[in-house]
């Protein structure tokens, strides 16, 4: 489905481009493949490191930890493992779904679907290669703080 | 008319010519692969399943990055540079970040896929802000998602979350915007 809306999005607009100025969007479809061309080599390991943490850490695996009897470092053990692991959300949410209604403190799975959602180490070194080392470790870093602090405020909320 | 081809094509040559891969680039998917060896020989279960995972990642990556790639090309073709400063630019305050945001629920997909058009908006101009407020928003609010977060997780749980993820992002960007400096982005 989200293939299917990215490519209804792209051929609508190269549509349109094309009967604006089929040069033009020629180009764009040229800038479009040649960055993807640079972006592969990349990509290929990036999605190498997915495969080997998604086989080393299962959804048994994340259920556990966060489990009704985690305590007090399910949040930190939720974010940390919402930040490495790259499961798409029709995957994820189930499971956690199951792992809430289960016991699992609110703060806990907050935090691990805020950084599912916000924070990529896996995908870092794409992200570094489009926007810079530095603006990606702050980015990063700056989106697991606050989605320890999102996931508190969640536990003071939803107590 | 004739001209107008003819130029587009040289210019198409030119571009081609810069898309020989430069094969030093490919060091990391080597590294991988020896990984990927090293774990076969000792612990061939633990291979059989990321391989398996590799394999599925792959194919949702090869499917959605050429998508990407071309809207990026349309973004980068199409939207004037004076626009995006305009409306998306260092000083465009709240607005910016509204815009940002919106921007950012529309199109779904997974974060990776962000970040080229990410560094599209960069090039025309938007400020780190308004940039961390879009990737913030492509992870977080999407509507399919928060649907399916509604329906595992709770309305209650899913419009906290919302809320707070939002205001989280607005923050988060004002930090991001004073530590780092959009004209080092691509200095490095």
């Amino acid at each position: 489905m989200t293939t299917g809306l990215i490519y209804s999005i792209a051929i609508a607009g190269l549509i349109i481009g094309w009967l604006k100025d089929a040069g033009k969007t020629k180009h764009a479809l040229v800038i479009g493949m040649r960055s993807f061309v640079k972006m592969l080599p990349t990509l290929l390991a990036v999605t190498g490191l997915m495969g080997i943490i998604s086989g080393a850490i299962s959804p048994e695996t994340i259920s556990r930890y966060m489990g009704p009897d985690s305590g007090y470092w399910a949040a930190v053990i939720g974010a940390f493992v919402g930040s490495i692991t790259l499961i798409p959300s029709i995957v994820a949410l189930p499971l956690i779904g199951s792992v809430y209604s289960a016991g699992a403190s609110s703060t806990a799975v907050a935090a691990f679907i805020t950084t599912l959602n916000m924070v990529g180490l896996v995908t870092a070194p794409l992200e570094m290669e489009q926007l810079g080392k530095r603006y990606t470790l702050v980015r990063n870093g700056l989106s697991f703080v606050f989605a320890l602090l999102i996931a508190m405020g969640m536990g003071a909320i939803l107590r | 008319m004739t001209n107008e081809v003819t130029s587009t094509r040289g210019r198409e040559t030119a571009q081609y010519a810069n898309t020989a891969l430069d094969l030093r680039a490919f060091r990391p998917v080597l590294v991988m692969a020896v990984v990927y060896a090293v774990l076969w020989v000792g612990w061939a279960e633990l291979a059989a399943r990321s391989l398996k995972a590799f394999r599925f990642s792959l194919r949702e990556v090869m499917l959605i990055m050429p998508g990407i790639s071309i809207i990026m090309g349309l973004f980068e073709v199409w939207v004037p540079k004076s626009m995006i400063e305009k409306h998306m630019g260092e000083d465009s305050g709240l607005k910016g970040y509204v815009l940002a945001f919106l921007f950012g629920t529309a199109p779904t997909g997974p974060l990776y896929g962000a970040f080229p058009i990410a560094r599209g908006l960069f090039e025309k101009g938007a400020g780190v802000g308004v940039v961390t407020v879009f990737l913030g928003a492509w992870g977080s609010a999407k509507i399919p998602q928060l649907m399916l977060e509604a329906k595992f997780m709770g309305v209650k749980f899913t419009i906290t979350r919302f809320i707070l993820t939002a205001l989280g992002v607005g923050v988060m960007a004002t930090i991001a915007s004073r530590v780092v400096n959009r004209e080092l982005i691509f200095g490095e």
